[in-house]
């Protein structure tokens, strides 16, 4: 996305783009399964982001779908002669460039094409620091695969982009967004009630199959690290972000703030590193579920403080 | 996190690439580092591939008995289950499990034949027998 608005003329970081777009969530949708698992989100869907751009910077984006793969292809490759760069929503079992051992039926996997080459497309994935390529038959397999969230060839590039933003406006409406979200959510299942109750789902696992209880733990640290978080679903880019912002409105609850954030992404990693240390041992061991599920409620106590913190900021 | 504690611990799957951490220096300003992986990460990535061998691995031996159509296999292999698989394909969960069985799946039309293949990324011909193991 910082790509792309990059290239528009917009020059703004990865991490400032997250923050502003007012990405930062958690969400545990015990009913949304993926292989037999819950959805476990640590930001907002790629719609809500796309939107959280337009109503907080005034970019306006459009977004194609397509019933019909030629005329997916086609309309893509006809964007891609016209010198722009143009993201697409793709299921991340199709894409040729992955390891194997990474490749799910994931269909919310969003990447940017910059460029063809014949049948190959130039791809730039955040899962990866290199540019990579597909071929056009495997891109479209990945652009068109059924089931949950079914991306139907959905592609997404700006057709208007501000020169220049009004931060002293922007940024604080972005944070209290995130803010507000993360500490008064009504349902159970979002923000730090979400936090809350995926804990306590943890310590139901005491009662379940055991292999279930590990794949479930496995499943957890493989949402928060996995596709692209940059480390700690989410809290060290969201951390960086308000250390920018900070600098740029020269602001100390933000700058502290931002240090805080750091610390509850190192708790987040804390957490990963125990579950993994318990799927890890022997089949004779057991697992602590209270303790894993105390370390989540503790940081949930720890974001909770920085959302109050933040709000104080302006 | 701080630059010098990013894991670089050479993940064998990322396959040699590298993925971008947010990570602060000592004076507390952020930047991208690359990591070469961690083992957390690692770990539990791995089970999950693991899990889904093994249902494979059991549909496999299930189908050479007899007891299960390769369709069982085919869908495991793909590291498809049932609900996946129902979504993919738009066939109810219940048709699915009666095409798990030998006998019914042995006269199941091209066409809905096609529809498996078509979301396995198989062709038809493949669809309708087990792959012959390496070992």
């Amino acid at each position: 996305m910082s790509t792309m608005l990059t290239h528009h003329g917009l020059t703004l970081s990865e991490p400032m783009v997250f923050g502003l777009s007012s990405s930062l969530n958690f969400a545990y949708l015990p009913f949304v399964k993926l292989a037999g698992m819950p959805l476990i989100a640590y930001r907002s869907i790629p719609k809500a982001i796309i939107k959280g751009l337009q109503k907080n910077l005034g970019v306006k984006m459009r977004i194609e779908t397509f019933s019909n793969v030629e005329k997916g292809e086609q309309r893509l490759d006809e964007l891609l002669a016209e010198g722009k760069i143009v993201g697409a929503q793709t299921s991340v079992f199709w894409l040729p460039y992955l390891p194997d051992e990474m490749r799910f039926h994931f269909n919310g996997h969003n990447l940017l094409v910059y460029g063809r080459d014949g049948d190959t497309y130039k791809i730039s994935d955040p899962v990866f620091e290199d540019v990579v390529v597909a071929d056009k038959k495997e891109f479209a397999k990945a652009r068109f695969a059924k089931g949950v969230m079914a991306p139907k060839g959905a592609i997404y590039y700006p057709i208007y982009v501000p020169q220049e933003l009004d931060y002293e406006q922007i940024i604080p409406k972005a944070i209290k967004t995130v803010a507000k979200r993360m500490l008064n959510t009504p349902v159970p299942i979002a923000g730090l009630k979400g936090i809350r109750y995926l804990a306590k789902s943890i310590r139901k696992l005491e009662k379940k199959d055991r292999r279930y209880a590990r794949l479930f733990l496995g499943h957890i640290v493989r949402m928060q690290e996995e596709i692209g978080t940059g480390g700690a679903g989410f809290r060290y880019i969201y951390a960086s972000f308000l250390q920018e912002s900070g600098q740029l409105l020269d602001n100390k609850i933000l700058l502290e703030s931002s240090d805080m954030m750091t610390a509850v992404g190192d708790s987040w990693r804390e957490f990963a590193l125990m579950i993994a240390k318990s799927i890890r041992t022997k089949k004779s061991e057991v697992v602590d579920f209270d303790a894993i599920a105390k370390k989540l409620e503790s940081i949930a106590d720890e974001e909770a403080v920085v959302y109050k913190k933040l709000l104080t900021a302006f | 996190m701080r630059e010098n504690e990013v894991p670089q611990d050479d993940s064998a799957i990322y396959n040699g690439q590298k993925r971008a951490i947010y990570a602060t220096d000592k004076s507390g300003g952020y930047s991208v580092v690359a990591s070469s992986g961690w083992e957390a990460e690692e770990e539990a990535t791995r089970q999950a591939v693991e899990e889904l061998e093994r249902l494979a691995q059991e549909a496999y031996e299930a189908c050479e008995a007899g007891e299960v159509s390769p369709l069982m296999f085919h869908m495991y292999d793909k590291r498809l289950d049932l609900l996946s698989l129902s979504q993919a394909t738009g066939l109810f969960q219940w048709r699915i499990k009666r095409h798990f069985r030998p006998d019914v799946f042995a006269k199941l039309s091209e066409k809905l034949l096609l529809r498996y293949a078509d979301v396995m990324g198989l062709s038809l011909e493949a669809i309708q027998k087990l792959p012959h193991k390496e070992s």
